[in-house]
């Protein structure tokens, strides 16, 4: 009934790069929000500078752009860093800028940026009595960082990310615009070579679908532990 | 005078001609086209749909979320696929006028642009109507205001005012998400950036200008919103200021 025409180990295939794609891309936007959101709430003024136009530099440009800078530059840009490394210093050093690496570059950087305001919104939702007792009990910055603030933030700051995550998943689509094989290049290629685009895009759909419904009720389980101890309003 | 080095620069700059800045001006033209025609029918239909979408009756507004939930679950780069592919599948479109229309590639990337944008343009204004303030109905009831007069006079324009930051927002991410009509054959900014990096293997050159292109419309547009959020919610401003 439901027949792939021999193209179903390849779909799956463009899946698993799908998922690991938005997996890696999603820890580094992680970590870049988390970095962003520390530098903007810093007393540093330059690191406030830099972080703000990296959150407003990336929400100006599209997703796509940006995929198209890293993967046709990424390259030359390395090339041209390996030069001057070996004409400076003689040594070797290169590597090969693939689809993938530009991938998970580009969407982590751009929902880093996302994740850097999420994060900053829920760092400010937690009370300064809270900072200001482990303030008092002799917590570094470092500690209060770690044991206070972003236990507490986290719960803040869950909604925010889930959104995210829907939304990066359905941008790690992109990537077969700049030639990596997940599912959406094999499904392109199949509808073309057998001229049935519906037979082929609409499995796809439905894998994003089945995806984006899952990770919903994910998250609805995580914020639910992590409001365990809260009270809810009405 | 400019500095030395931008001078420099702009004597062996072979790459910004009058020929490609024409190039990447028709490409904005192409962009602004497709993105403003989208968001417009996308709102025409949105309210109407959204207003479904709050009736009580599942089968009226089942039928509205279950459309709303496909189009929002899915990328836009699979549903602009299968218009862009499936059109030509469809039997005997050939031999109809239609196909005078989607033979070219802007009305199918139009279509799937309207109905992408239309099904999130629905859940905001869904919101918004859902979150009006039950003692504003009240009024409107205790007025003798039927449900049209209610809707028209009461309801929408006070969901228009709670919409309007989440459709900024909507308005920019459909002009970023625009850009994947380039993989249509379209020429529109990114198209045009990728004709000319091809042509010169330039790729800083041609992507960090459309990305600066980008960013000047993306500007403009937060701009417009600031200043028509001012004006929609200038009642609530502090007295005095």
């Amino acid at each position: 009934m439901f027949d792939l025409k021999g193209y179903g180990p390849e779909l799956l295939s463009g899946a698993v790069v799908t998922i690991e794609l938005a997996f890696l891309s999603l820890a580094l936007a992680l970590a870049l929000g988390l970095i962003g959101a520390a530098a903007k709430l810093s007393n540093s003024r330059a690191a406030v500078g830099i972080a703000t136009a990296y959150t407003t530099l990336i929400r100006g440009v599209p997703d796509l752009v940006m995929m198209l800078l890293f993967y046709y530059g990424g390259q030359v840009g390395v090339n041209m860093l390996s030069d001057y490394i070996w004409e400076t210093y003689e040594v070797d050093f290169f590597f090969q800028f693939n689809p993938f690496i530009s991938g998970v570059v580009t969407i982590g950087l751009i929902f880093g940026a996302y994740m850097t305001e999420t994060f900053r919104g829920a760092f400010l939702a937690v009370e300064t009595g809270q900072i200001e007792a482990a303030r008092a009990y002799g917590f570094s910055n470092w500690h209060t960082f770690r044991r206070v603030m972003v236990p507490q933030m986290l719960r803040h700051a869950l909604p925010g990310i889930g959104n995210n995550w829907q939304v990066l998943l359905k941008t790690t689509a992109l990537v077969s615009i700049i030639g990596l094989t997940d599912m959406v290049r094999v499904a392109e290629e199949a509808a073309k070579a057998e001229r049935m685009p519906f037979h082929f895009f609409i499995p796809v759909a439905f894998v994003y679908l089945a995806l984006t419904a899952g990770s919903e009720l994910f998250i609805k389980w995580l914020d639910k532990r992590a409001n365990a101890g809260v009270i809810q309003e009405s | 005078m400019p500095p030395d080095f931008i001078a420099a620069w702009l004597n062996k700059n072979d790459i910004f001609t009058a020929l490609t800045i024409m190039e990447y001006w028709d490409g904005m033209v192409t962009t602004v086209q497709l993105v403003f025609l989208s968001l417009i029918i996308g709102l025409v239909f949105a309210v109407p749909l959204a207003i479904l979408r709050t009736v009580k009756n599942p089968f009226v507004s089942g039928p509205v979320w279950l459309y709303t939930y496909l189009f929002r679950g899915t990328p836009l780069l699979i549903q602009l696929y299968i218009i862009y592919y499936g059109v030509a599948q469809i039997p005997g479109i050939q031999q109809t006028f239609w196909w005078e229309i989607f033979r070219e590639p802007f009305y199918p990337a139009l279509l799937a642009f309207t109905l992408n944008t239309c099904a999130y343009t629905t859940e905001i204004i869904r919101g918004a109507i859902v979150s009006t303030p039950h003692g504003e109905i009240e009024a409107a009831k205790a007025y003798g205001m039927n449900w049209f007069m209610r809707m028209r006079r009461i309801v929408l324009p006070s969901a228009a005012r709670r919409a309007v930051q989440a459709y900024s927002n909507e308005v920019i991410f459909m002009l970023h998400s625009s850009a994947i009509a380039s993989v249509v054959t379209i020429v529109d900014l990114t198209g045009a950036a990728r004709n000319i990096y091809s042509r010169f293997y330039a790729p800083f050159d041609a992507f960090i200008f459309v990305a600066l292109c980008y960013m000047a419309l993306t500007f403009i547009l937060v701009f417009a919103f600031r200043k028509l959020e001012n004006h929609l919610l200038r009642h609530q401003r502090p007295v005095g200021s």
